[in-house]
């Protein structure tokens, strides 16, 4: 077993890798992807391997970025399309929404659109504005298309890959602020069997409250366990990875032994995946509730000045305030 | 400007100083036959490029036939949405020269992109036209293959499907398919209001700068539904190119003979991997924008006139009439054709089932969903919870 430890961004960089030695057809397109390597350096030292027809500096135009991969996707390659912030991607939203998307639908099944759309997202850097937004509800949104995201080395490394192989469009998520966090990385890691790209995975389990989480709350929620545990108190952390298809049968099966369940996540709740989470924990799991399904998010504001992001950003603080109000009822 | 007056030249006179004739609505085109069915020999353009074409009778008599036949399937198609049995139309009456012209141009290996309008092209790919008819009607999303034909599916989102022709001649330059006479070449279709689209301007700089071989062909038809052309531009279309760093000529739409020229000759440079060019195929849209404009509003019965004087099928049939390239018996048998296809095309709309409910769920994703999986499960218990239902 070849483990190394990765970091996040070197782990995504290393399946990229992977995937454009695997298949001639596999492109990368981006600004900056190129020379510099990306914002975030997650292309990095491809296009001096692979050339620069196959990693594609491209005019800054990002509905230009999602449009022209189209055509090169009804071509037959399978690009790679990466959005330099989450900010950004709304240029491109036409094209994802109204193309990708709906493009093997409305062909009848006749055309594949076998994308990857990689977008860094989520906040706690410290950057300006329109560098720190969680778009994931829209893109969840929108039949015909796939959300996934990762929350540490191992999984960043085999999903990328395994959304790359996989002939649905894909809007690929990944949590900025977590890139450089590292972890274990089994390089051999087999692509479809133990944790297929839709699936989601217990991270951490317990016995009183499920916590939902996915991306960069994650570790925030394992971290609220932890502390959660030294009170005595036992939380099962789900990692959800897939936002659209939502994979729910661990969840539901957890929350009918716990009772209570709280989701997470950076985005604001107003018509967020915590309010699609919570209306299907209620439909599936009623009798088994002890109290109402609480969230966690992001304000319903844009996303704030750098300085008071700490404050806008759900953190341990606010998980385990939540988790205590699960027993209030 | 009294209301609905066109006019706009002084305006646009004043918009492009520098050009001698080339206000946005005064045209200086590529153009081989009058309207009066007069030949021009050939045509130079400023940059020296020659336009010409050298047919034989038998090819004129197709032309004809071509533009007869897409004229004649597009009435029908107009009727049929007048008595109910398709949704919405978009006709091509006045463009059908530019679409035939471009559409013959074509070589069986290049891919076309079209908007929602163009089924004349679609008819010149070989296509049965009932095709697009199923998409209006509303019983299918647009039934051809468009691999198998080389002719994406029709783009309703204006513009879009610049960029995916884009990237689809990238593609052609990728795997090497450029650079001889059997090269491959796309072309992509639009209207005059794309040009004020992101996505247009967008494939512009990406095509220039990739040298995609590749083919704009702007159908300027004078309106964006209401809009007319000086709300798009203030130079001429073809002009626009220049600032993008390829070739731009305009071509007298209503002209066969020169659509299909400037059209061969771009796609030809194209698959030599001299890059893309832009045509702009000035035109006019003798119907409503779609069956439910109504026109009257916003043009008036003059300007309608001057076109009809230009209308692309009566030059052809002075020329060939003129040339003794065909005589009576062959017109009557052409609309004799026309007829017959078009009474087919009626009886095949009125049977056109309408899809099983069910297939809504079909082609979602090539990989299929769990979430869709249990919707439809769902739907097909429900559908069959109607007693004596035939679902
Ligand atoms: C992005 C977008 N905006 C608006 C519309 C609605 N719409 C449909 S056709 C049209 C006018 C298009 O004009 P033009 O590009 O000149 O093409 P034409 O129909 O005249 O051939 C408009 C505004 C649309 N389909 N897509």
């Amino acid at each position: 077993m070849a483990t190394e430890t990765l970091t996040l961004g070197k782990a995504l960089n290393t399946g990229l890798r992977r995937a454009l030695e695997n298949d001639p057809k596999v492109i990368i397109m981006g600004e900056d992807v190129g020379k510099l390597g990306g914002v975030f350096r997650i292309t990095d030292g491809l296009q001096k391997d692979f050339g620069d027809q196959r990693v594609i500096d491209t005019p800054l135009a990002e509905s230009g970025i999602i449009g022209t991969a189209v055509g090169l996707a009804i071509r037959g390659y399978r690009p790679i399309c990466e959005i330099q912030f989450d900010g950004f991607v709304y240029p491109a939203y036409d094209q994802i929404v109204s193309q990708v998307a709906k493009m093997h639908y409305r062909s009848g099944g006749r055309l594949n659109i076998p994308m990857v759309i990689r977008i860094p997202y989520g906040g706690g850097i410290g950057a300006v504005e329109h560098h720190s937004e969680s778009p994931e509800a829209y893109f969840a949104h929108t039949a015909g298309l796939k959300v996934v995201t990762c929350s540490n080395p191992q999984d960043a490394y085999v999903m990328i890959q395994q959304a790359i192989a996989s002939d649905d469009p894909i809007v690929f998520l990944e949590p900025k602020r977590r890139y450089w966090e590292k972890g274990q990385v089994d390089l051999d890691a087999p692509l479809s069997e133990a944790y297929p790209l839709h699936s989601a995975r217990v991270v951490r389990p317990g016995t009183d409250v499920t916590v939902l989480a996915y991306g960069p709350m994650v570790r925030t929620c394992l971290e609220a366990a932890t502390a959660a545990a030294e009170d005595g108190r036992e939380l099962e952390v789900i990692d959800l990875r897939s936002l659209s298809p939502l994979d729910l049968a661990a969840a539901y099966e957890s929350v009918k032994r716990t009772g209570r369940a709280v989701v997470v996540h950076e985005a604001p709740s107003n018509i967020g995946l915590g309010a699609e989470l919570a209306a299907r924990i209620t439909e599936e799991c009623f009798y088994s509730l002890e109290s109402p399904v609480l969230r966690v998010t992001g304000f319903d504001t844009p996303y704030p000045a750098a300085r008071v992001e700490e404050e806008y950003l759900p953190d341990l603080d606010r998980v385990l305030d939540a988790v205590d109000r699960t027993f209030g009822w | 400007m009294a209301k609905g007056d066109p006019g706009g030249t002084t305006r646009s006179r004043r918009a492009a100083p520098r050009s001698k004739k080339g206000a946005a609505g005064d045209p200086e085109l590529v153009q081989l036959l009058t309207p009066d069915g007069e030949r021009i020999e050939s045509h130079t353009s400023p940059d020296g490029t020659e336009y010409r074409v050298d047919f034989t009778d038998e090819e004129y008599r197709g032309l004809y036939r071509d533009l007869v036949l897409v004229r004649k399937l597009d009435a029908e198609a107009t009727a049929l949405q007048r008595q109910g049995e398709l949704g919405l139309w978009a006709s091509l009456l006045g463009q059908e020269a530019a679409q035939v012209g471009s559409g013959r141009a074509l070589r069986t290996q290049d891919m076309a992109f079209p908007t929602y309008r163009e089924h004349g092209v679609l008819y010149c790919r070989g296509i049965d036209p009932i095709m697009p008819l199923g998409l209006f009607r509303g019983v299918d999303q647009g039934g051809w293959d468009p691999n198998e034909f080389k002719f994406n599916m029709y783009t309703i989102v204006i513009g879009a499907q610049t960029l995916h022709a884009t990237g689809y001649a990238m593609g052609i330059t990728m795997d090497g398919k450029t650079g001889t006479d059997d090269g491959e070449a796309a072309i992509a279709y639009f209207g005059d209001g794309a040009t004020s689209q992101g996505d247009v301007n967008e494939a512009f700089v990406w095509a220039s700068v990739f040298n995609a071989p590749l083919v704009f062909f702007c159908q300027n038809n004078q309106y964006a539904i209401s809009e007319p052309l000086e709300r798009q531009t203030r130079v001429p279309l073809y002009q626009r190119a220049a600032g993008f760093g390829f070739p731009g000529v305009r071509v007298d739409g209503n002209d066969v003979l020169a659509s299909y020229a400037v059209t061969r000759t771009a796609l030809d440079n194209a698959r030599h991997g001299q890059g893309p060019s832009l045509i702009e195929a000035y035109t006019y849209r003798m119907g409503a924008h779609t069956t439910s404009d109504d026109p009257t509003r916003y043009r008036i019965a003059s300007e309608v006139e001057a076109w009809q004087a230009k209308d692309p099928i009566t030059r052809v049939k002075a020329f060939l009439e003129k040339q003794q390239i065909a005589d009576a018996d062959f017109f009557a048998e052409v609309d004799e054709q026309a007829r017959r296809e078009s009474v087919h095309l009626r009886e095949r709309v009125l049977d056109m089932p309408n899809p099983e409910p069910v297939t809504m769920f079909d082609h979602v994703y090539p990989n299929g969903s769990p979430l869709l999986d249990e919707q439809r499960a769902q739907f097909t218990r429900y559908m069959e919870s109607f007693e004596g239902s035939a679902h």
